[in-house]
């Protein structure tokens, strides 16, 4: 554990080991809020500053966590970093935090956050804990943008509420993909981009529950 | 009556927590291999959202909503800051005191549910459905019904996928795509079956 140099802890979550198509972490509130862009950018940043300084807390404290108490000790600290993402996005960001509504306040029970301070902080000191944090939080951001410019730029035409493709309602060409902007897209997305990330990588591929066995003529007798 | 009927079933089917607003994903997808365990999970997660929805919103409205600490002489004080703190540390503290009552009362229960208790505190939609009651304003009613609701359509979404799943684990599925790559297109098309519940009101 000792040898872990900073790049690699800040660099390997975000494809080699990414939160979201590896380790099942934090997908709750990674579809509902990539309908479009702008709103995603916002989410990451709150996520990415969380994960850090959540890590930095708990890394800082982690002797002095009695073992019996540390996932309450650990739940109040994000708890309270998440409420001043949350009163800070109401004030200068009021309409965007009417956008993402409860998600900002659902980043306590993002897994990631909670893996992170009880897997990789409680173990290795601040510094190297706070890139933890940040890595996995831009292997989480980049997850859920290339979801958000998909589902943007099909389900409207738009990227950042630039008009990428005018759509036919604008006089354009490009018909709208109305189910884009549906719940269900995120999950096909999401589906395909790891079967796009696993024939990259393919050390990640699971094993199966069950073999295909070869057909045999004898057996047919 | 009705108004709490269209809403139980609003709860249940149109705003499904699982497939429409992808709350409590994690668990969903990680329990959803075998029916039995994603049935206990889900009768937990009805347990405990029919409770602490319902308190949440009692604390909501007697202390922390604006105004709400007058009877105690401060009438400007506005402590709905201090919510998400609150909500989780309720969540925690009910979740504890459900799991003694059930080991002492209800052993059968109890080791049937075991394991996936304490999984609950940490499962968005609790947190998500205490939340949105805030949000949309509910009151103690409505909490109650909403909770109930909300926890009967996770319930019914997670026991679903884990059905396809225990069917799908004999099929040739492309290498990339095992396990869950094919999860998430499964639940995918599952959430587009429950988009054809939103024309229902009452």
């Amino acid at each position: 554990m000792s040898e872990m140099s900073a790049k690699k802890v800040l660099f390997e979550p975000i494809f080699t080991n990414n939160p979201i198509a590896l380790q099942i972490l934090g997908i709750c509130s990674a579809l509902a809020v990539t309908t479009s862009l702008s709103v995603t950018l916002v989410m990451c940043a709150s996520v990415i500053a969380v994960t850090g300084f959540s890590n930095l807390a708990v890394s800082l404290i982690r002797t002095q966590i009695p073992n019996s108490i540390r996932i309450i000790v650990q739940m109040t600290i994000i708890a309270s970093l998440v409420i001043v993402v949350d009163q800070l996005l109401k004030a200068y960001a009021y309409e965007i935090s009417k956008q993402l509504s409860v998600f900002v306040g659902l980043i306590i029970t993002n897994c990631i956050v909670m893996g992170r301070a009880e897997g990789f902080a409680m173990q290795n000191p601040p510094m190297l804990s706070f890139l933890d944090g940040i890595g996995n939080g831009l292997g989480y951001s980049i997850a859920i943008l290339f979801v958000a410019v998909f589902r943007e730029l099909f389900g409207s035409g738009e990227l950042l509420g630039f008009t990428i493709m005018a759509s036919v309602n604008d006089g354009g060409w490009y018909v709208p993909n109305g189910m884009m902007l549906l719940p269900p897209s995120a999950f096909f997305i999401i589906g395909l981009g790891i079967w796009a990330l696993r024939t990259w990588k393919p050390d990640q591929v699971e094993e199966p529950d069950y073999k295909m066995s070869a057909h045999k003529t004898r057996e047919a007798f | 009556m009705e108004h709490y009927l269209s809403l139980l079933i609003t709860a249940i089917f149109v705003e499904n927590l699982a497939l429409a607003f992808f709350l409590g994903m994690c668990t969903f997808l990680a329990i959803s291999k075998k029916i039995e365990a994603a049935l206990g999970l889900g009768i937990a997660v009805v347990v405990v959202l029919t409770l602490s929805v319902p308190v949440n919103n009692l604390i909501f409205n007697t202390v922390l909503r604006e105004g709400a600490l007058s009877w105690a002489g401060l009438p400007d004080v506005d402590l709905s800051f201090l919510g998400l703190l609150t909500y989780i540390g309720v969540i925690a503290a009910l979740v504890q005191i459900l799991e003694m009552v059930l080991d002492k009362y209800i052993p059968a229960l109890y080791s049937a549910l075991g394991v996936f208790l304490p999984l609950i505190t940490v499962n968005c939609a609790i947190l998500g459905a205490s939340l949105f009651m805030v949000e949309r304003d509910y009151n103690f009613g409505e909490s109650v019904v909403y909770g109930f609701g909300a926890g009967v359509g996770w319930a019914l979404a997670i026991t679903a996928l884990a059905g396809i799943r225990e069917k799908l684990k004999y099929s040739d599925v492309p290498e990339g795509l095992r396990g869950l790559g094919i999860t998430f297109i499964t639940v995918g098309l599952m959430s587009l079956g429950f988009m054809s519940f939103s024309g229902i009101s009452l």
